[in-house]
């Protein structure tokens, strides 16, 4: 059997009109996994059901082969966790916040913590509340390397980053990985950095996750169709979110082999579809 | 080891790396016994997935063109010249049908290409 880093069975969750139902999601170590869905899809829930800070219905959550209730402390030990808004003491130095981070922890590193603020140009001296968004990130993320963790997750950690953060960010995670046995796990709603770096894209829309594979498998199977509409007689029941324009349709399928053995495609475009294509086909499904 | 890849190439990243290797071993540009950097290096290097490179590499692995042992790396296999000759000859032809299948989209007679294809061989070659 092969070493997962996180596993996830089952796992159900409602919250008054929301339901997180029936997620599984797998990553072996070793590998980034990104998490996509549009706001309000369940990424933050789902994260936050992995950390234990609320409970789930039912369902399991193994992180490092071990259930994440019963051995919460032992593998919180070594996760780095980054939320979507870290929680920090404005008014506390960058150097007290790590002071007091690094109690929780059995493996803190000081040099790795003052080579990543150097790094990231961060003086330690500052407070908090004197750092740009795109410092807070970074410090948080300092934070949560420092304790030679195994597992990343980040919740939403390029969200309102300039591209030469949220850049440096995708480096320090390719790093990170250098190590075959560590693994992140990251949810973003900027579907371009997923689709650089990761390894698996599990994609989450209203509470159940679409897909959950492999990015380049993904990437290669759902494909935009685009056609004239006198083309659209028997091709319905196979694309999904079709959108007709004055002169053309165009729709998402999600799987190009199979939609070529049954239709002639010969006078359709065929073309990639990246993520943000995924996901706006999907949610133009519901409506 | 620049490696081109390109997003507007319709190609999937993988097949493009390893091709791209294939054509350095081709040209000569890489040799037998050549260390290639490891598959996470190679990803980090091009801000690209494990899993792609993975990939690529296991394509050359499975056409025998590198070898990888574990915990070493992985390296230009000892291959064979007559088979690097017709996977030589294979690319050749794949690059003639692209050349063949633009002219038909484009409604070159067959009569024109084949002057031409003839006036170059006589000019280059």
């Amino acid at each position: 059997m092969e070493d997962n880093i996180l596993e996830i069975i089952n796992l159900s969750r409602s919250y008054g009109k929301f339901k997180l139902s029936d997620v599984n999601i797998v990553l072996p170590r070793g590998y980034i996994m990104g998490f996509v869905g549009a706001n309000g899809a369940g990424k933050t829930t789902t994260i936050k059901l992995i950390m234990n800070m609320i409970r789930r219905d039912s369902g399991e959550i193994n992180v490092f082969g071990k259930d994440n209730i019963k051995y919460e402390m032992q593998i919180k030990d070594k996760i780095g966790y980054v939320s979507e808004q870290p929680v920090f003491y404005d008014d506390l130095t960058v150097d007290w916040t790590a002071h007091f981070a690094k109690k929780f922890y059995s493996n803190w590193d000081d040099t790795i913590f003052t080579g990543l603020l150097k790094r990231f140009n961060i003086d330690k001296t500052k407070k908090i509340n004197q750092l740009s968004k795109g410092m807070k990130m970074k410090t948080a993320l300092a934070l949560a390397l420092s304790h030679r963790p195994e597992l990343l997750i980040l919740d939403e950690p390029t969200s309102g980053l300039d591209p030469i953060v949220r850049d440096e960010l995708l480096e320090i995670l390719m790093e990170f990985i250098q190590d075959e046995k560590r693994g992140v796990f990251f949810s973003s709603h900027i579907t371009s950095d997923i689709e650089k770096i990761a390894d698996y894209v599990t994609l989450i829309d209203n509470g159940e996750i679409v897909l959950s594979e492999e990015k380049e498998d993904i990437l290669n199977r759902w494909k935009l169709v685009r056609g004239d509409h006198r083309e659209l007689k028997g091709l319905k029941e196979d694309l999904i979110g079709l959108r007709l324009s004055k002169t053309y349709f165009e729709a998402l399928i999600k799987d190009i082999d199979a939609f070529e053995k049954k239709h002639d495609t010969s006078s359709l475009v065929v073309d990639t579809a990246n993520l943000d294509d995924i996901l706006l086909h999907l949610a133009r499904r519901e409506n | 080891m620049f490696i081109p890849i390109s997003n507007s190439d319709p190609r999937p990243l993988y097949e493009q790396i390893s091709e791209g290797i294939k054509n350095k071993i081709l040209k000569g540009e890489l040799l037998p016994g050549d260390a290639l950097p490891s598959i996470r290096q190679l990803a980090q290097d091009l801000k690209i997935s494990v899993i792609t490179t993975k990939r690529a590499y296991f394509e050359l692995e499975q056409q025998k063109l590198i070898i990888t042992r574990p915990g070493k790396g992985s390296f230009i296999a000892n291959y064979d010249v007559n088979e690097m000759a017709s996977l030589n000859l294979l690319e050749i032809e794949h690059q003639i049908k692209g050349v063949v299948a633009y002219a038909k989209r484009t409604g070159v007679l067959r009569k024109d290409l084949e002057d031409i294809f003839y006036k170059i061989l006589k000019e280059e070659y």
